[in-house]
């Protein structure tokens, strides 16, 4: 057991870490335009300087970063506080889904402008009916004169309204099996058969949309991994999302933590049993979705294969959250309700936690199947 | 960066697990804990295979290896909830080996090492030591005492047989006597015995998790196994959630010990405040899950609830330790809280 970094990893995080320094844009402008602007910006800047797409092949314009020093990464972007990227989802999942299933003209024309944030990806999954269930999706696509003709209603997209491209998983073939009967498309946002509503949630804002689709157009060369193989190429994708991702959420978790305990200590609550009991199994919980997370590292490094622990982590991290939330609105005392720009948002944008990414009981469902073997009772 | 034992480390641990699973069977269990009795020859192939002396130095018999190798050893007698005095000496040696004087070293450590001349530990509160393990056969007793470690011997400690809910091990009182101090990091000791501790609450993790599975998938109720049910698997998931989480932390601290001395303050503390809570809910849950059966003396079950319930309130709460690890995170220590 070794849990240092290699030289060549702590050069690779000097490295980022006075990179960092130097150009970090700091926080976010106010409004949800300059602030899109504003991340687009700054990831055509880490793209310049060769630290977007780090888990890409180098020949498609990445940097074929080890696993580790993707850890790595997401650790001190976290720590460093430094914004979001615009495109993130094109990034962790459209780029990857192109790289492993799309062909070399699909490689050719898509990856660059993912890279660049030129071109904004949303994923067009969830449907009202079809969350968890996501197999038994409904939208429809129908072949006509060469081209898909696409019907149907897709929920909880976020960048909708900024996207150029979705991916979008629609049911081709209604006589078949529920998962064999489905398509993995990329769809053209910029058509009349499309519409974007925004979704407005309970923390005010629309970060998520609903999209409409009307008889949109796909052709049929925007088809990835062949027809019918939706299933297929939408799990092997959502299974890499996560790899390395909990270590930067275990570094958010500390940092925001440590936020709540200057509170604290403002307040003169530093010797309240009951905060500091609760500080300290936030704080524990924290350290063990990082080593957790190392742990499931090793384990892919030497298997090849994502396992279980992104589950463990992603359900950890949501309880973890959620309870550090209610910590700081149980610190603020009778001020707790009044609507803070810092508090009060974290505190009910954790509730979607246990939800976004696979429901607490779906994570849970996967554990018992998956790693421990018990029946399945569908 | 590798998070994960080494071929040797592998070794150690499937030799553990290979050697008690033949050893101390769950009749085995059973019949010393009916008894409340040690079984000498086992400990005698015990001391064979070198474990009491797994961390001390070769000079004085041991084997020379790290706290990661015995938490190894540790973790797999929690796993086979084998009543021995493996650990009462440990953590004794554990305190001669980092507190003591180089002549203390010397007289104590060979005997510890050999498992001839054990030693065992025990905590003073109130004047007294209440729950010290293995303290009629031990040669000598370590008692701590806020902060401060003497060695005193067994006769003039004058041990009296504490009944307690585990009857896997053997528990005496002990009246604080006078004797000499160990002057050295008495500290960094009991960290590294908290972590040892620990690490047998994953052992019994484990061990409670992988039985009420068994069960779950074995049992049928309604027509279905009863694993199939959400009430039930999710139950299973949060056990080996908390499993893992407790492993984790404490191979982390393991490791801290050996590596990273200034970092095991609070790796040690995390480690058992989760591993405490870990034990207790882990075995609590897979007797929910066993149902009637499990709340029987005729199960096995309750051997390992009570062990866990037990390792939880040895050398601090998990209540005690989270308020150090809030002390170490940045809130400062209120003396009212301890």
């Amino acid at each position: 057991m070794d849990l240092t970094l290699s030289p060549q990893e702590q050069a690779f995080r000097d490295e980022l870490r006075s990179w960092l320094e130097e150009n970090n844009p700091g926080d976010e402008p106010a409004g949800d335009e300059a602030a899109f602007e504003f991340r687009r910006k700054w990831q055509r800047q880490l793209a310049d300087a060769g630290w977007a797409g780090l888990s890409w092949p180098e020949e498609y314009g990445g940097r074929g970063a080890t696993l580790i020093e993707q850890a790595i990464f997401n650790e001190e972007i976290s720590r460093a506080k430094a914004p979001s990227v615009a495109n993130v989802l094109g990034l962790v999942m459209g780029g990857p889904v192109v790289i492993a299933h799309g062909t070399d003209e699909q490689k050719q024309r898509y990856l660059k402008p993912i890279l660049t944030a030129e071109e904004i990806w949303c994923q067009g999954f969830s449907e009202p009916e079809s969350g968890s269930d996501l197999a038994s999706l409904k939208t429809k696509a129908v072949k006509s004169n060469g081209e898909w003709v696409v019907t149907g209603q897709k929920v909880w997209t976020t960048f909708a309204h900024e996207a150029k491209w979705c991916m979008l998983v629609a049911r081709t073939d209604q006589d078949v099996p529920k998962h064999k009967g489905l398509t993995y498309f990329l769809m053209d946002m910029e058509q009349e058969g499309v519409e974007v509503k925004p979704l407005h949630q309970i923390t005010g804002e629309a970060e998520f949309n609903e999209i409409f689709m009307n008889e949109a157009r796909i052709p049929d060369e925007n088809i990835v991994g062949g027809e019918g193989n939706g299933w297929m190429v939408a799990i092997t994708t959502l299974m890499h999302e996560r790899v390395g991702i909990g270590l930067g959420s275990a570094v958010q978790l500390k940092i925001a933590l440590g936020e709540l305990m200057d509170q604290i200590r403002e307040r003169g609550m530093e010797e309240d049993p009951i905060i500091r009991q609760r500080v300290a199994q936030i704080y524990i919980e924290a350290e063990t979705i990082r080593l957790n997370a190392s742990r499931g590292l090793t384990r892919t490094m030497k298997t090849g294969i994502p396992g279980p622990e992104g589950s463990l982590t992603k359900w950890q991290w949501s309880d973890a959250n959620q309870a550090l939330t209610e910590l700081a609105m149980d610190v603020r005392g009778p001020e707790a309700p009044i609507v803070d720009d810092h508090w009060t948002y974290r505190f009910l944008r954790a509730r979607a936690n246990s939800i976004e990414g696979g429901t607490t009981e779906i994570l849970k469902n996967i554990v018992a199947e998956r790693v421990l073997g018990l029946p399945k009772l569908r | 960066m590798n998070f994960d034992y080494s071929d040797d480390q592998q070794a150690i641990k499937s030799t553990a697990r290979e050697f008690l699973a033949s050893r101390f069977k769950l009749e085995k269990v059973r019949e010393l804990a009916e008894k409340g009795e040690y079984d000498d020859g086992l400990w005698g192939q015990i001391a064979e295979l070198g474990w009491p002396g797994i961390f001390i130095d070769e000079g004085a018999g041991g084997q020379d290896l790290g706290v990661l190798e015995l938490t190894i050893l540790q973790e797999e007698l929690g796993y086979a909830c084998a009543p021995t005095p493996f650990f009462s000496n440990a953590a004794a040696g554990l305190l001669v080996k980092h507190a003591g004087s180089s002549e203390q070293q010397e007289r104590l450590l060979p005997g510890v090492a050999s498992g001839e001349a054990r030693g065992t530990v025990g905590v003073v509160t109130n004047g007294s030591a209440p729950l010290v393990p293995d303290a009629d056969s031990a040669a000598f007793v370590v008692l701590l005492d806020n902060g401060s470690a003497s060695v005193v011997e067994t006769a003039a400690a004058q041990p009296e047989k504490v009944e307690t809910i585990d009857s896997t091990r053997r528990f005496f009182s002990v009246g604080a006597g006078d004797g000499e101090a160990l002057e050295g990091d008495v500290e960094g000791a009991v960290q590294r015995i908290e972590v040892a501790l620990a690490a047998e609450l994953v052992g019994v993790c484990q061990r409670a998790m992988e039985m009420a599975v068994e069960y779950a998938k074995d049992r049928k109720q309604f027509d279905r196994p009863i694993g199939a049910y959400q009430g039930v698997s999710h139950r299973c998931a949060q056990m080996l959630l908390e499993t893992e989480s407790a492993r984790a932390a404490t191979l982390y601290a393991a490791w801290t010990a050996d590596n990273e001395p200034e970092s095991l303050p609070l790796a040690s503390s995390m480690a058992k405040a989760y591993s405490a809570d870990a034990g207790w809910r882990v075995t609590a849950s897979s007797l929910q899950v066993h149902g009637g059966i499990g709340f029987t003396w005729e199960h096995d079950l309750h051997w390992f609830l009570k062990r866990a319930r037990t390792d939880g309130a040895l050398f601090g709460s998990a209540r005690s330790h989270r308020d150090r690890v809030a002390e170490l995170a940045g809130l400062a220590r209120s003396a009212a809280a301890v």
